[in-house]
């Protein structure tokens, strides 16, 4: 049996969670799927319904599979959902038994393969990067050629975004004035390859804020990307390292800058068991606007004139409960006026590797939430995932419409702790 | 649970030639006869009726869905409609030998009338989308079902839907101008308020289903109310806030909306929601005023005063949305939560004169502790819509049937003290053995006979409303002579 989707998240689909779902339908209209399609097997409900199918006896089928791997994992349906139905389990559970039970047809295992054994690993994505380094003009005339070979890949190349330098980030930064805390910083895989920039942002504002910051080079991915597609296996192995790197750096408090590691490494404790559920319940996990507010400010901001859209992130908003925190910080900018985007709740396609395994839906879906951003009229997009940054950009790109710079909640604060000019 | 029809349907080569057809004249990807996918067909909010409907189609236009109802009458199957599927009566329960028709992929809001107040919308829109899309503007669509945000409009119209407001504002029956339909013979017609003639209109709103399928929706959209004020007041007893009830209604006051909730109820809205509702209370009262500022102000504090007066030891006023929408998150999510506290339940609706819930609601109690079934209470206090949740645990042996036993005996009591079987949520399959007892032979006829003019063949949601199958109706093609009003001279037939 394939270690990564090694059964640690018990044997099969738990039929009590099923049964906490009482059929009323409320989360419908916040399903992406079901916004997109119509159809009762792409809503939570249809989910559920299928998963309890499973659970009394019929087989996975091709068909079932397909509606699973249409979810895109948001978690609005939680969200939504007044009975309080743990849906984020269920599909964690329904996705290892689809990975276990089903087989897939070649070409679907090929990406799926790629992907796994590539993101998960920051020096892998690195080498990665070489080839979708590709100038915008070049990347545009080469699209079609890999729309056809597969809309996948056209997909990740589409997604890339332009390269930045890669600078290394210190061991260890130290706090500005008065040492308030001292912390530890996920880097993240996807963050820290293609967005480095934001690291440094995050280390920046946190020091500024008082806090020491401490950046284990030692730590690699998450596993949120592997427990969000069937690999409890691999994502459990990820998990026990990214503890013992924090553990080893003395720290018990992490904060996260990427929406979907913070709601993952905040789910640790269901993840492992025995001793490691422990030594993850003594780290405290904190998404950065969560830990900002709580902390408070102290540093002094200065104005940027600008109108901002914020954009609510999944793994933040549904998943972890964080949508004031941000819209607090920002509106303390000076200057700063912050718009709303219509149907903020919808997820915009990202939803980790969904955009590469479901092509079609997550392009559907990211070129309604451009849309919605661009109608704002902002001048900037402000985002806290890098899966959201890349596929909102991709969409506007498609749209042909003037690109609106994105920037994460962190870069803001920093250009105005900073007093700068421009957002980088 | 009576599972109606819980095995795979035998799909006859009937049904595969049916779906070939309709395939031809719907657009791609919208016809499903997947076995695992049709199965999630299988029932509406009620879960315990389920059955696995034939085929079931996603049609976009009204043309395609005429186009639908011709295919089953070529064949003689029935088709019946489906919304959301959030009915709590199985009246969206599919037919194995038959056609589901969804409306879920008909939501476009086609116009906003804003001097004339009023929209038209496809049946697939979503209650709430109406008043968000008016909203910017002022204005809003009353009814106000608790499950608004994902309830269609169709399914509305067909249910007759109401809300906490419909004690000022009414029903959907009075927010609907005009009509779309697709006749149970596949023509498309438009019923109209302003028709001359019979009230056409009148009589398809809350058929469910069985008139024909609503194809377009013209609302009344009214102009949002200059000052609302939301009262949250805690009694010790539901009997306190019965009285306060029926003081301020007597007192001449009618509010936008009077809501109570019972103890129970209450512990399960604060398990879903935190609510935070006055801890200890037995019963709250939600009161809800609309209007011009002057006249809310002088009415709130009326109520106030009654209510201190009838017993309450807390009130609490919401000043701003944030506040109020605080008070009415435990009402609005209050049905569902009791999935919080029991595995299973049962949502009854039921209607008794508003002078008569104290002793209704005394006798309920009897009964659950006669029976060892808790029942939580939740109802539109204003207009005597009583909507008790029947507990019960679905793992232990009988527990179902005493549940079932119980909520039976709920509706005796409604009909037994003057009032309906229903307020809100329909007749369908569930409560289609109840209607003998509010209805003699001769009126459920008299029904069958309007059923008749619209649908002679019954094909449009056969089995839901009447109690058994009869006239004109429920075998596919049987005619069975005329109907003893017409054969006495009594009726005619039209
Ligand atoms: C938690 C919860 C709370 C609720 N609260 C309320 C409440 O406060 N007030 C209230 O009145 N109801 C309430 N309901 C019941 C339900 O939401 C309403 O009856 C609603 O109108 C059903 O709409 P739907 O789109 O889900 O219809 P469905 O359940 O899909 O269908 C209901 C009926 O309408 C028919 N139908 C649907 N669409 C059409 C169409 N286009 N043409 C012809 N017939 C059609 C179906 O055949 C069926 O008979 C609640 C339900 C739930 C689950
Ligand atoms: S997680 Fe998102 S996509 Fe999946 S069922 Fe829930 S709302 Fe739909
Ligand atoms: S809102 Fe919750 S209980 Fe209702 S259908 Fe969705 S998952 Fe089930």
């Amino acid at each position: 049996m394939d270690p990564d989707i090694d059964p640690r998240i018990g044997p099969g689909i738990d039929p009590g969670l099923i049964g906490d779902c009482v059929h009323c339908g409320f989360c419908l209209p916040s399903c992406p799927t079901y916004v997109l399609w119509g159809e009762e097997m792409d809503s939570p409900r249809g989910r559920i319904h299928l998963m309890g199918q499973h659970v009394a006896g019929t087989p996975v089928t091709g068909e079932m599979a397909g509606h699973f791997d249409a979810c895109l994992g948001c978690m609005a349906c939680v969200t939504a959902c007044p009975s309080g139905v743990r849906y984020d389990r269920l599909i964690e559970q329904t996705r290892a038994v689809v990975e276990r039970e089903h087989v897939r047809p070649p070409a679907d295992r090929a990406v799926r393969e790629l992907v796994f054994r590539l993101f998960p690993y920051p020096r892998r994505l690195r080498a990665m990067r070489l080839p979708l380094r590709l100038g915008t003009g070049l990347r545009r005339r080469i699209a079609p050629a890999l729309e056809r070979v597969s809309p996948s890949l056209a997909a990740l190349a589409d997604l890339a975004p332009e390269p930045v330098r890669h600078r290394r980030l210190p061991r260890r930064v130290r706090a500005v004035g008065r040492r308030r805390a001292t912390v530890g910083l996920l880097t993240g895989c996807v963050q820290g390859e293609f967005f480095p920039q934001v690291n440094a942002a995050t280390a920046r504002v946190l020091a500024m804020e008082g806090c020491e910051v401490v950046i284990p080079p030692a730590q690699g991915c998450c596993g949120a990307l592997s427990l969000h597609s069937g690999r409890p296996g691999q994502a459990a192995r990820f998990a026990r390292r990214t503890i013992a790197a924090f553990e080893r750096a003395g720290v018990d408090t992490v904060v996260v800058n990427a929406a979907g590691c913070g709601s993952t490494m905040k789910d640790y404790t269901g993840i492992l068991d025995g001793g490691w559920a422990d030594r993850a319940a003594a780290i405290r996990v904190a998404d950065l606007a969560e830990y900002l507010v709580e902390l408070g400010p102290v540093a002094t901001r200065h104005p940027l004139p600008l109108t901002a859209a914020y954009h609510d992130a999944c793994h933040l908003a549904h998943a972890q409960g964080i949508r004031s925190q941000p819209r607090e910080l920002l509106a303390a900018v000076p200057g700063l006026e912050l718009r709303e985007i219509a149907e903020s709740a919808i997820c915009c396609g990202s939803a980790g590797t969904y955009n590469i395994l479901q092509p079609e839906a997550a392009r559907e879906l990211g070129d309604r939430k451009a849309e919605r951003v661009l109608a704002t009229g902002a001048d900037l997009l402000v985002s806290a995932n890098p899966g959201c940054t890349m596929q909102i950009t991709a969409a506007i790109r498609r749209a042909g419409a003037t690109p609106i710079p994105v920037a994460h909640t962190a870069q803001v604060l920093d250009a105005s702790l900073r007093a700068l000019r421009e957002i980088g | 649970m009576t599972d109606t029809t819980g095995a795979t349907p035998v799909r006859g080569p009937a049904l595969d030639r049916i779906a070939r057809r309709l395939a031809a004249v719907l657009p791609p990807g919208a016809v499903i006869t997947d076995p695992v996918r049709l199965r999630t067909y299988e029932c509406d909010g009620l879960t315990h009726h389920r059955a696995v409907p034939g085929v079931v189609v996603l049609p976009e236009t009204a043309g395609q869905i005429a186009a639908v109802v011709r295919i089953c009458n070529e064949y003689g199957v029935p088709f019946v409609a489906r919304g959301a599927g959030t009915g709590l009566s199985g009246g969206a329960l599919p037919r194995t030998d038959g056609v589901l028709v969804v409306t879920s992929r008909m939501r476009r809001v086609l116009e906003v009338d804003l001097p004339n107040r009023r929209a038209v919308v496809e049946p697939g829109v979503t209650n709430l989308a109406i008043t968000e899309a008016v909203r910017p503007h002022g204005y809003y669509y009353a009814p106000d079902p608790s499950s608004q945000q994902v309830c269609t409009i169709g399914g509305n119209v067909a249910e007759n839907s109401g809300g906490a407001h419909c004690l000022k504002y009414g029903f959907t029956v009075n927010h609907v101008l005009a009509l779309e339909i697709v006749t149970p013979d596949g023509d498309i017609v438009t019923l109209d308020a302003d028709d001359p003639g019979y009230d056409l209109l009148g009589a398809f709103v809350g058929s469910e289903g069985t008139l024909g399928i609503t194809t377009k929706v013209t609302v009344r959209l009214l102009r949002a109310p200059e000052a609302v004020t939301t009262l949250l007041a805690a009694f010790g007893s539901i009997e306190q806030g019965g009285r306060a009830v029926s003081a301020i209604i007597g007192g001449g006051i009618v509010p936008a909306a009077i809501e109570m909730m019972d103890a129970l109820a209450i512990e399960a809205a604060e398990a879903a929601v935190a609510c935070a509702y006055p801890a200890g209370a037995g019963a709250v009262l939600i009161v809800e005023l609309d209007g011009p500022a002057a006249e809310t102000a002088l009415q709130s504090a009326e109520v106030e005063r009654v209510c201190l007066e009838s017993g309450a030891f807390e009130l609490r006023t919401a000043a701003d949305p944030a506040e109020r929408a605080a008070i009415w998150k435990g009402r609005r999510s209050a049905f569902a939560a009791v999935g919080r506290i029991s595995p299973a339940y049962i949502v009854q609706d039921g209607v008794v004169p508003r002078t008569a819930l104290p002793g209704v609601l005394a006798s309920i109690d009897r009964l659950s502790a006669e029976h060892g079934i808790r029942v939580a209470n939740v109802f539109h206090a204003g207009d005597g819509n009583l909507h008790p949740l029947v507990l019960f645990d679905d793992a232990e042996p009988g527990a179902a049937e005493r549940a079932e036993a119980v909520s039976g005996r709920i509706l005796d009591l409604c009909v037994e003290h003057g009032g309906s079987i229903t307020g809100e949520h329909g007749v369908g399959v569930d409560k289609a053995r109840y209607m003998p007892k509010m209805f003699t032979d001769d009126d459920l006829d008299t029904m069958q006979l309007v059923r008749c003019a619209f649908d002679s063949r019954g094909l449009s949601n056969p089995g839901k409303v009447f109690p058994t199958p009869r006239l004109c109706g429920e075998v596919p093609g049987v005619r069975r002579g005329a109907h003893p009003l017409v054969e006495s001279g009594r009726a005619e037939q039209f």
